[in-house]
């Protein structure tokens, strides 16, 4: 390739020499010449472009490099779509030994997120350390094939590490139909979904740690299917149906192979105006729970979103009103063997059925300034007679697109000390939290 | 048999409402339908993935993206959800438009996010140079022909007219920038170096102290030192930003801020790709000629 550039280099310098050296020639002849300039011109930027394309294209970053052990890549966007299948039965497929000039090449998308969290003031019911580096999330993600992604997510404590998720993403099955399997984060409404370093707030609402399993959240091993749904013109409608094996935090636990847990998300989107849009949801998931597979935990949710953006100063002005409102129904032993005092801690006896939900609101000021309040209230999974509320205040500043500062005040009322048994009793936390923010690397993007 | 294309992308996003709808529109014709995701007055650095996008992408027979990772933030998870293997990168459907186009400013040595938002591929800005809106065209031909070959010949006899047209009103953009060549401007993202070098303009500086970083005192106050030292008396704003630094800069430099519009339904009635240049050159000889 270098060669036929400079070809082409070679070929256009002489071409202006003789310009200079001869008489002036006709108009008709000088705008032929130009035109061969021209044409000269753009053979150089289409082959510079082929190079671009095929310095960034792993397959073809291989052939560049002189090598042939990689396996079979993308084809270029001119090459024909069987061209992979062909090139991929001619040699062998190696998986994962990236170990030529081509590595680099052919390595994934590498991010760091780092989450720096100090806390103060006065909580007796949760406490969390003054400062601590929360969360390092390392994701590796790339396109595998030409019909798959896979995507890994690494959460980083001070101690210990976990597979967040990590799944393959099948973008090329028939029907509209889009498949994961691998450890991912359920589509039980919206804030079960998010990773950290995307909510808007420092902490998870106090419902998601009551009745969705907090932090880690519904998170398990197994498989999603999403479809969007045929629905009335301008409606976005889609529907995710997963199976997991049902370990989620302390939401679902299987004793046994057939203690599976499933979820289902139906989500329903559409543009009010070229800035406004609403995005309604509703979701189930079905589990057994923590007492054994006789005991089940249901969820149901409806989550909320109202997004207003103004194109034309989109980059400034936003705001993003939300709520989800959850249901768990949860089955536990019954009162007998609680009262006796078989009961694990703050666990109350028979069928709980708890409500909860936050409602919260953002809005940007500035290119790099976000103000906002989320209001939380919902009852405890294990004993619904026990309700915690709160309230909190948000500003989140952005020095660049790749790191962020952000300040959150804290209102807790406990219903009750988590610390002991299921007593009534008022607990009130009065907590300012700091977070830092900032990534490394070329971190995906995330759904809307 | 005639085919019909659905084709969505930046490039049209930046040719019509969307580019890829201006320059694919040109060439596609009635063949094609063709829609844009983006809009012209919206930074196309940030756009929302919205999941209406996604009942567009779906049944897409072709995607076109600007490419250089000018989409990074929003399109592949767009492509992700669409169920729609087409035009998954790599599949026939797929088209980055930048492979046909002159790319400048790409970094040299060693990239870190310390110079802001680069673009380590170079800079994606690159329509805003009619020669690689010739080369846009042609490859955009090339690809629909290769996608419905039985409408090969139309596509390039409307390419043909296309590169016809833009060439004599080349010819006549030429010539009336022609006096104001060599023109120092500041910009105030590195929108614009396609579009300068096309027309012989010398951007000095940037409201921007890096690429997607705003503007902070310091940078402006050396900005204004460099605007009445090197004596430039024109500035380049997009639609998208903020007017309050340039208008500051303005006053205290006597130079004249120009919301210029960088794609195709930046502004009412640039509704073409032609329109957009005559649009953008009127504005700036007007500039040029009221700083004489």
């Amino acid at each position: 390739m270098r060669k036929q550039l400079a070809l082409c280099v070679l070929l256009t310098a002489p071409f202006a020499l003789s310009q200079q050296a001869t008489p002036p020639a006709p108009v008709n002849e000088n705008a032929a010449l130009e035109q061969k300039i021209r044409d000269l011109e753009d053979r150089i930027v289409a082959l510079e472009g082929q190079v671009r394309m095929l310095k960034s294209q792993p397959g073809n970053a291989t052939s560049v490099a002189g090598t042939s052990t990689q396996p079979a890549a993308a084809p270029t966007p001119s090459t024909p779509a069987e061209a992979p299948a062909q090139v991929a039965s001619q040699e062998p497929v190696h998986l994962g030994g990236a170990g030529t000039a081509a590595a680099k090449a052919l390595n994934p998308d590498i991010s760091m997120i780092g989450d720096f969290i100090a806390t103060t003031g006065r909580n007796r019911v949760v406490s969390a350390p003054v400062m601590e580096m929360h969360e390092s999330e390392l994701g590796v993600q790339a396109i595998i094939d030409p019909y798959a992604r896979g995507d890994f997510f690494l959460s980083f404590g001070e101690e210990g590490v976990n597979l967040e998720e990590g799944y393959i993403t099948f973008t090329a099955l028939p029907g509209g139909v889009v498949a994961r399997a691998g450890k991912m984060r359920s589509a039980f409404g919206k804030v079960n979904t998010l990773h950290n370093h995307v909510l808007p707030w420092i902490d998870r609402p106090v419902v998601s740690g009551n009745l969705v399993g907090g932090e880690d959240g519904i998170d398990d091993a197994g498989a999603s299917v999403t479809r969007i749904l045929p629905a009335p013109k301008g409606l976005f409608l889609e529907g995710t149906g997963q199976l997991f094996r049902g370990d989620s935090s302390d939401v679902f636990k299987n004793s046994q192979r057939s203690d599976v847990s499933v979820v289902g998300h139906l989500r329903g989107y559409g543009d009010i105006s070229e800035s406004t849009n609403l995005d309604l949801g509703v979701s189930y998931a079905r589990g057994h729970n923590d007492f054994g597979s006789s005991f089940i935990t249901s969820l149901y949710g409806i989550d909320a979103t109202l997004r207003y953006k103004p194109l034309r100063r989109a980059i400034y002005k936003s705001f993003v009103g939300r709520g989800e409102f959850i249901w768990s129904q949860r089955q536990q032993p019954t009162a007998p063997p609680c009262l006796a005092g078989t009961c694990p801690l703050g666990v109350a006896p028979n069928f709980q059925r708890a409500f909860g939900f936050y409602t919260s609101a953002d809005y940007q000021f500035a290119r790099r300034w976000f103000v906002g309040g989320r209001i939380d209230r919902s009852a405890r999974a294990r004993d619904a007679r026990i309700t915690d509320n709160g309230a909190s205040m948000v500003l989140t500043y952005w020095p660049s697109e790749f790191a962020q500062v952000r300040g959150q005040y804290r209102f807790t009322r406990y219903g009750a000390p988590i610390s002991t048994l299921s007593l009534p009793g008022k607990e009130d936390a009065n907590e300012l939290l700091m977070q830092i923010q900032f990534s490394l690397g070329a971190h995906g993007a995330h759904p809307f | 048999m005639m085919k019909r294309l659905t084709l969505f992308g930046l490039l049209a996003t930046l040719l019509l409402p969307s580019l890829a709808f201006a320059l694919t529109q040109e060439v596609g014709g009635d063949r094609i339908s063709v829609e844009a995701i983006a809009k012209g007055y919206q930074d196309p650095h940030f756009v929302e993935a919205k999941p209406s996008f996604l009942l567009k992408l779906r049944n897409a027979d072709l995607l076109v993206s600007v490419g250089l990772d000018l989409e990074i933030g929003w399109l592949p998870p767009l492509i992700t959800q669409s169920g729609n293997g087409r035009i998954q990168p790599g599949g026939n459907g797929y088209l980055d438009a930048s492979q046909f186009a002159e790319i400048l400013e790409i970094p040299q040595g060693k990239v870190t996010r310390a110079e802001g938002d680069v673009h380590p591929l170079g800079n994606p800005h690159y329509w805003l140079d009619p020669d690689n809106g010739r080369r846009l065209a042609k490859g955009i031909a090339g690809k629909l022909g290769e996608l419905d070959p039985g409408n090969s010949a139309y596509f390039q006899q409307r390419f043909a007219d296309f590169d016809k047209r833009l060439s004599e009103a080349e010819k006549s953009w030429d010539a009336q920038m022609t006096p104001y060549r060599g023109r120092k401007v500041v910009t105030y993202h590195r929108s614009w170096p396609n579009f300068a070098k096309h027309f012989g303009l010398d951007v000095v500086g940037y409201v921007e102290p890096r690429p997607g970083i705003p503007p902070t005192p310091s940078h402006t106050l050396d900005l204004i030192n460099l605007m009445k030292r090197e004596n430039v008396k024109v500035m380049l704003i997009e639609p998208y930003f903020d007017l309050r630094t340039p208008n500051s800069v303005a006053r205290q430099t006597g130079a004249k801020v120009l919301v210029m519009t960088p794609s195709v339904g930046g502004e009412k009635g640039v509704d073409d790709y032609f329109k957009l240049f005559d649009y953008d050159l009127n504005l700036l000889k007007e500039a040029f000629d009221a700083s004489k």
